[in-house]
């Protein structure tokens, strides 16, 4: 059930890297504006409740307005204009109303919206944007319980699907399976051949994960000394390598090289001074730098750029296959919401009865003026308090049981509210 | 039939162990956190059923009841199972339950299976060596079936790895090198008591029949998993063996293991009768 528009309610606005360019996300993320975003919305005085996310991919402005179409509009203009951008650029925007707000948000929070769906970084993005607006005091009740929903929700989603389960790149596929071959990273040494960026970025994720030494190979030495400066590892010459291999658990190559750098009788020399140790070489250069029936040595492992990245496509079908699942979570875990949103109303629903009934009272009251004349004050204030008390007694009951409904499942409460709406003739929204 | 509390209680034993396979071979498909821990529970409520008819069964013989194949069967199993949850207590083996448990069921009902009357002690066997080297050997032949079945799961692993089919098998198993270092261990520790095992063997044989060695079958075949085994950790310590080799040793051994343990009894008649019993 969408909410009427004119109606309080909560809104999204925003870019992803889908809908914008780069120069128009950094342009409204206001990084260099004079005046805090969270601040600068709030001022605009059409939103009640602001939370404010930015974020390499996304910038986006959620609120809680009590006119929903006032707000978007004034939000649209002022943004733009503040950010240096004229309102033609308003089609990168998106605007998101009700509950494709809650909607977009919760898929947002469990990584459903992202470049790689299913990457982890953006729910503590969001918790960051949170915290600000908390610190901020630019949330209320609404946003409060949405925001922690969206937690929640993206939680229950890494737990019940294999969202994040699994490697969607070369780099992060390539250190999974250093796992299944090693266990523990913690203290195993890594070799880099070549200065590709994909090999670093590899062996920066080896390093994240424990991986304590590093020995970098490079045809110019020079090169090879800078990446392992930057990389905290000892740089050899690609001579050095038979040697290296001694004493390290994984290599990556990546050279231009032509010919193999390195070939099978290398490694099947390489074994016994290692002690058999597990060996497992990535070779990520084309052509390959790894001469192919190393594979066949035992205790070694090698993968090419082909195996990992039959790897990354099968993670990655399989993501697509679990995000309709967690699209499902979304689905319901919104219309949950929606509903928590309606028993809100409750507290206007109660004021309008009690209004209705003392606008009653009173009117009543002053009817009978002319037949009350002749009693004194004491008496006068006698009726008075009586009609009072005659109402308190008749409305008593059904509000304690419209307040009482609204903790006992949101079902029942909606349907006692909208009874009650309808027997006292009040409208839900308290006017 | 069920006919004593002895019954009732291996039965009931054997009942958990059962249901404790059912639930870590489902575990090991859906790798569900929560049913991991509903099986190990469940295996530990088995092995305490067990224990209790271990001590029914010795309060009612007399003597430790490891003299028979349905005795020696059980008892293996309920070392096996007790091995597997210390194991687990120190450093958790992803998917070993699946690979333990339905060994220890299937030992178990094979021991149902066995006949079980309790028959007076022969006076050779009368000896306070009794407890002590039977112990001992199925101690060593339980830790020697955990390093097989971890064996089992390197190879698996390994192929996974080697041939790149990275599909649920590779997902459910643990790290190759964190089989090895296990495998290591267990073997290590059960070449440890196994030598005990040999030794206290001699002993009482010097004790029962005057000779520390006398190359009965029972005696020649154990010489020779021990040599076997020592063979493995030798290679493994000083050359590094390791990896598949060391997996295959590891199962080509346990067969040797095995035949020691049933097999010498069944084929060949020597002075270890447990045997002689099974049908």
């Amino acid at each position: 059930m969408p909410q009427d528009s004119s109606k309080p309610g909560i809104l999204l606005l925003g870019v992803n890297h889908k809908t914008a360019e780069v120069g128009i996300r950094e342009r409204l993320a206001m990084v260099n504006s004079d005046i805090p975003p969270l601040q600068f919305f709030s001022s605009l005085n059409v939103c009640d409740e602001v939370v404010f996310l930015s974020t390499c991919n996304r910038v986006e402005v959620i609120a809680v307005a009590p006119s929903i179409e006032n707000a978007v509009a004034k939000i649209k203009l002022h943004w733009l204009e503040k950010s240096g951008l004229s309102l033609k650029d308003a089609s990168n925007l998106y605007e998101h109303k009700a509950d494709d707000a809650i909607r977009h948000l919760f898929r947002v929070a469990s990584s459903l919206d992202s470049m790689v769906v299913g990457e982890p970084q953006i729910l503590g993005q969001l918790k960051d944007a949170y915290k600000k607006a908390d610190e901020a005091k630019t949330t209320g009740t609404i946003l409060n319980r949405l925001m922690h929903k969206a937690f929640s929700v993206a939680k229950t989603i890494r737990t019940e699907t294999r969202i994040a389960s699994n490697a969607v790149s070369i780099s992060y596929a390539a250190v999974e399976l250093a796992k299944k071959i090693f266990g523990e990273l913690k203290g195993k040494r890594a070799m880099l051949i070549g200065a590709g960026e994909m090999a670093e970025l590899a062996a920066q994720h080896l390093m994240a994960n424990g991986v304590s030494k590093l020995i970098v190979a490079n045809r110019t030495l020079a090169r090879a000394v800078e990446l392992a400066d930057k990389l905290h590892g000892k740089a050899v010459s690609l001579d050095e390598i038979p040697d290296a291999l001694h004493e390290v658990d994984i290599v990556i190559s990546s050279t231009g090289a032509p010919g193999y750098v390195i070939t099978a009788e290398q490694v099947k020399k390489a074994m016994r001074p290692r002690k058999h140790n597990l060996l497992f070489l990535i070779d990520i250069a084309v052509p390959r730098d790894i001469e192919p029936n190393v594979n066949n040595i035992e205790n070694v492992y090698l993968y090419d750029i082909d195996d990992l990245s039959g790897i990354v496509e099968t993670n990655k079908a399989e993501r697509e296959k679990e995000a309709l699942k967690a699209e499902r979570i979304v689905e319901a875990e919104v219309i949950k919401f929606i509903s928590w949103l309606k028993c809100l109303d409750i507290v206007p629903l109660i004021q309008g009865i009690q209004n209705k009934a003392e606008e009653t009272r009173l009117k009543e009251l002053s009817r009978s003026q002319s037949a009350l004349k002749g009693l004194t004050p004491e008496q006068l204030k006698a009726i008075d308090t009586l009609t009072r008390s005659l109402v308190q007694k008749l409305l008593h009951d059904p509000i304690v049981s419209l307040r009482k409904s609204h903790s006992e499942g949101e079902e029942q409460a909606l349907a006692l509210m909208d009874a009650a709406s309808h027997l006292f003739k009040v409208n839900g929204s308290g006017k | 039939m069920i006919k004593t509390l002895y019954e009732l209680l291996l039965t009931g034993a054997l009942c958990f162990y059962t249901l404790a396979t059912v639930i870590f071979l489902v575990q090991f498909i859906t790798l569900k956190k929560r049913m991991e821990k509903a099986a190990t529970g469940i295996l530990c409520a088995g092995l305490l059923f067990h224990t209790s008819a271990i001590a029914v069964r010795w309060a009612q013989a007399g003597h430790i009841p490891l003299v028979h194949m349905h005795e020696s069967l059980s008892f293996l199993s309920i070392v096996i199972v007790a091995g597997f949850l210390l194991a687990q207590i120190k450093n958790r083996l992803k998917s070993l339950g699946a690979f333990v448990t339905p060994l220890a069921s299937i030992l178990l009902a094979c021991a149902l299976t066995q006949e079980r009357t309790i028959v007076p002690l022969p006076p050779a066997l009368q000896s306070i060596w009794l407890p002590i080297h039977a112990t001992i050997s199925i101690v060593a032949y339980a830790i020697f079936t955990i390093s097989f079945l971890i064996a089992v799961m390197y190879l698996i692993q390994e192929r996974q790895i080697k041939t790149k089919k990275l599909g649920g098998i590779f997902q459910r198993l643990p790290s190759l090198d964190g089989l090895d270092a296990i495998l290591g261990r267990t073997l290590a520790l059960g070449f440890a008591i196994l030598t005990l095992g040999i030794i206290t063997g001699s002993i009482w044989a010097e004790e029962a029949w005057g000779a520390y060695w006398s190359w009965d079958p029972k005696e020649t075949w154990s010489l020779v998993t021990w040599l076997l085994y020592a063979a493995i950790l030798h290679q493994r310590f000083t050359i590094g063996w390791r990896g598949r080799r060391a997996a295959t040793m590891t199962i080509i051994a346990f067969l040797v293991l095995i035949f020691t343990f049933l097999g010498v009894n069944l084929l060949i008649p020597g002075e270890h009768s447990y045997a002689t019993r099974l049908q």
